[in-house]
């Protein structure tokens, strides 16, 4: 009773290869796109771009960024890339390097200020004469990078500035050991008991919270210039990238419709009639544009209703960076929509392409997290610009012209996707 | 684009299709069909599946394209707006939006051949009460049942009121009522003067509806004329006579090729002059030893003129 059935099944998923590529590569694909974002194959380790001020231009400062620019964890960038029209553009500034953070450039930027190279480091609280802290300043969205760098600095510190540490060591000596007359150990004592004060009146793990970072040998002041007034930093990325990936499933669903109509005849009688395929496509295009724009809308008012996005500031960045996500959508699935022959196809085809998009793009996690490999195949994704863009305007409060970059991508891929599926659309215009 | 445009020609034929040609890779479907239409003639393409009449009449529409060969609908070239407004298209499929009302796929067609306002509400008007859908205007097209839905898509192909209309196997899948209902609209429609090209694997149908009837097969016209001319070009004044008679099927055959019928369907088949002819029948009959079990006289009809002039039968 049972062989039958189990028969005839095998023998109907043999013929739907459609359904065979969804059983078998969109599985194998997930995994492989996963486990080049965590399994550490290559060289998966995510680098840490930094930008680093040195305004102290010491030989100690100087040393330092050398032992920061030697470790293989971070990329240091201490001016901006050349351009075109800036062959030699000069070095970061302290506000130059908080721009870029903000503009989120890089997630962290390291100050090293002016008279660091006298005081560079300090084994304890020395309220007469303190160490300059190195600023540290940060996105509140990345979590990780922060406290890497902290730890990577204070690495840096031990490992790159030898003298430094002799130096600063026999200061130390000298001050706090030699002689021990009782002055000194009067001041020795004193010393200690401010350090156990502190140690006691620090509840663990606090120092970043403060602003002091790592309570290492090198004092770092830590502050968020972006998204520190945030409610939470990943609600509008989350509702960029789960928007973005649930619009390309709405814009392959709706464009569906073409299939059938082009089934049920619905198309021939429509193409007899004074519409012509271009105008039957670029209509089909718009509905798909509004019906992407408002379900984009919709998530966004609900993230404002439910977890208090604030949505309503920046209401002409969404208006913007909404209608070009739409329009890239809906020619993706117009798109998908003329490629496939049957609503088989089309569900297979766009599952696999939605989803792998989805994941190289950072709606399932963060891009900024993957390696930089990852990062880069994340660019040839709908997924990454708009999100780009989202964050820009959400979480970057950044004007509407500096979306140009997203906004110029989305609507070069509109274009080319609808001009793809306009020519392929050829073979429904005559027989 | 007005609902009744100006012809290009205004003396034109409503349709002139000359030597036409298609061919899908090695399939012949339409080879060297040239025909003429008059104003408000019903013309009926008769032919078996596969015959090449969709293609044709799609080819009439504008949505094939002919590798040779020439169509004029009004003098326009099949395709051009002109004859695209000109032209009705009541495709074989239900090409209707299934989560449409009926009214609302009937606008929706309508704007598509430019109609508005009044104009459209009258054209929708009308094709509801052609189609006697008035009290179906509300309801989902897939809630219609299959006549409803027919007629639905035949009301759809009429919404910009043309001068010429392509029908095409508009009776398929109907039970008989819903097709006595279909033929009330179409005589509705040959009663305004309406020109229409209609086809039909059915002789019944192409007999009742149309002035001429054209005979399909293979991608060829192979008759074309009046019903009665058809038969008489074939037959002249002889008629048919079906015999069933019982015996060896070798001795049947054999009697049958001798007196110059054939078999269909375990029936021979005869022509004769004369009534007169049957009683030399049935006596060389009963000499090869076979026994007759029933025996009738015909006049030849659409359905013998097919057979006759392909050897096949129309529904093969």
């Amino acid at each position: 009773m049972i062989t039958p059935i189990v028969r005839t099944a095998i023998i109907a998923l043999r013929r739907d290869r459609v359904s065979l590529v969804l059983s078998f590569v969109v599985p194998i694909a997930f995994f492989s796109i996963f486990a080049v974002i965590f399994g550490g194959q290559h060289d998966t380790v995510p680098r840490v771009k930094v930008i680093v001020v040195d305004e102290d231009r010491s030989r100690v400062s100087q040393q330092l960024i050398k032992g920061l620019e030697s470790d293989g964890s971070m990329i240091v960038f201490t001016g901006p890339a050349p351009t075109k029209n800036q062959p030699s553009p000069p070095d970061y500034t302290a506000a130059t390097a908080e721009a870029a953070v903000k503009a989120g450039d890089v997630s962290v930027a390291l100050i090293v200020p002016s008279g660091f190279g006298n005081h560079p480091i300090s084994f304890g609280p020395d309220s007469a004469n303190p160490a300059p802290a190195i600023q540290l300043l940060n996105d509140a969205s990345d979590t990780i990078a922060p406290q890497m760098v902290t730890g990577l600095l204070q690495q840096a510190a031990m490992t790159a500035m030898p003298e430094a540490m002799a130096e600063q060591g026999m200061k130390y000596t000298d001050k706090y050991i030699g002689g021990f007359t009782p002055e000194q150990r009067k001041t020795m004592d004193a010393n200690l008991a401010l350090m156990r004060q502190h140690e006691n009146t620090q509840p663990a793990g606090s120092a970043a919270h403060n602003g002091l970072a790592g309570g290492g040998i090198i004092s770092v002041h830590a502050r968020s210039v972006v998204g520190e007034n945030k409610n939470n930093p990943m609600i509008s990325f989350y509702a960029a990238a789960i928007g973005v990936m649930f619009l390309l499933f709405t814009a392959s669903g709706s464009s569906a419709a073409l299939l059938d109509e082009a089934e049920s005849g619905a198309l021939d009688r429509v193409l007899s009639s004074r519409i012509n395929m271009t105008g039957l496509l670029a209509g089909k295009l718009v509905f798909n544009i509004l019906l992407a724009f408002t379900q984009l809308t919709v998530m966004f008012l609900w993230a404002w209703d439910v977890f208090k996005l604030d949505f309503f500031s920046h209401i002409p960045g969404f208006i913007v960076m909404g209608l070009s996500t739409a329009f890239a959508v809906a020619a993706f699935g117009m798109l998908l929509a003329s490629v496939c022959r049957t609503r088989a196809q089309l569900g297979a085809l766009s599952t696999l392409l939605i989803l792998v998009m989805s994941a190289i793009g950072g709606s399932m996690f963060p891009r900024y997290l993957m390696p930089p490999a990852m990062q880069k195949a994340g660019l040839w994704t709908i997924n990454a610009w708009a999100i780009d863009g989202f964050r820009k305007v959400f979480y970057y409060d950044l004007p509407v012209r500096d979306l140009w970059p997203q906004v110029s991508v989305l609507l070069a891929i509109g274009i080319v996707l609808f001009a793809i599926a306009r020519r392929i659309a050829q073979r429904w215009e005559y027989a | 684009m007005s609902a009744n445009p100006t012809p290009a020609v205004p003396t034109a034929a409503p349709l002139q299709v000359d030597s036409l040609v298609k061919r899908y890779g090695q399939t012949l479907a339409v080879d060297g069909i040239s025909l003429s239409l008059a104003a408000g003639e019903c013309l009926g393409l008769l032919g078996p599946n596969g015959a090449g009449k969709s293609t044709l009449i799609r080819a009439i529409a504008g949505r094939v394209i002919p590798d040779s060969g020439s169509i004029a609908v009004f003098g326009s070239p099949a395709g051009s707006p002109a004859a695209r407004a000109a032209l009705g298209w009541v495709p074989q499929e239900l090409a209707i939006y299934p989560r449409l009302t009926s009214n609302e796929n009937l606008r929706s067609f309508g704007r598509y051949y430019g109609l508005t306002g009044k104009k459209l509400a009258d054209a929708v008007a009308w094709c509801l009460n052609w189609a006697a859908l008035e009290d179906r205007a509300g309801d989902l097209a897939r809630k219609l049942s299959g006549g409803m839905k027919r007629r639905l898509n035949m009301a759809a192909g009429l919404i910009h009121q043309p001068r010429l209309v392509l029908m095409d196997e508009p009776t398929v899948g109907v039970d008989p009522q819903s097709r006595n209902r279909i033929f009330e609209m179409i005589e509705a429609l040959r009663a305004q003067g309406m020109t229409i090209i209609y086809t039909t694997h059915y002789m019944e149908e192409a007999e009742r509806l149309c002035d001429r009837i054209a005979i399909v097969d293979h991608g060829r016209i192979i008759a074309l004329d009046t019903k009665d001319a058809l038969v008489k070009s074939a037959f002249a004044s002889r008629s048919q006579v079906l015999a069933r008679v019982d015996g060896p099927p070798a001795a049947v055959e054999a009697w049958v090729a001798e007196r110059g019928g054939r078999m269909v369907d375990a029936t021979a088949q005869f022509t004769v002059e004369h009534p007169s002819e049957i009683a030399a029948l049935l006596d060389s009959a009963s000499s090869a030893g076979l026994a007759l079990v029933d025996l009738s006289l015909h006049r030849p009809n659409l359905e013998s003129v097919f057979l006759h002039l392909t050897g096949r039968e129309l529904r093969d």
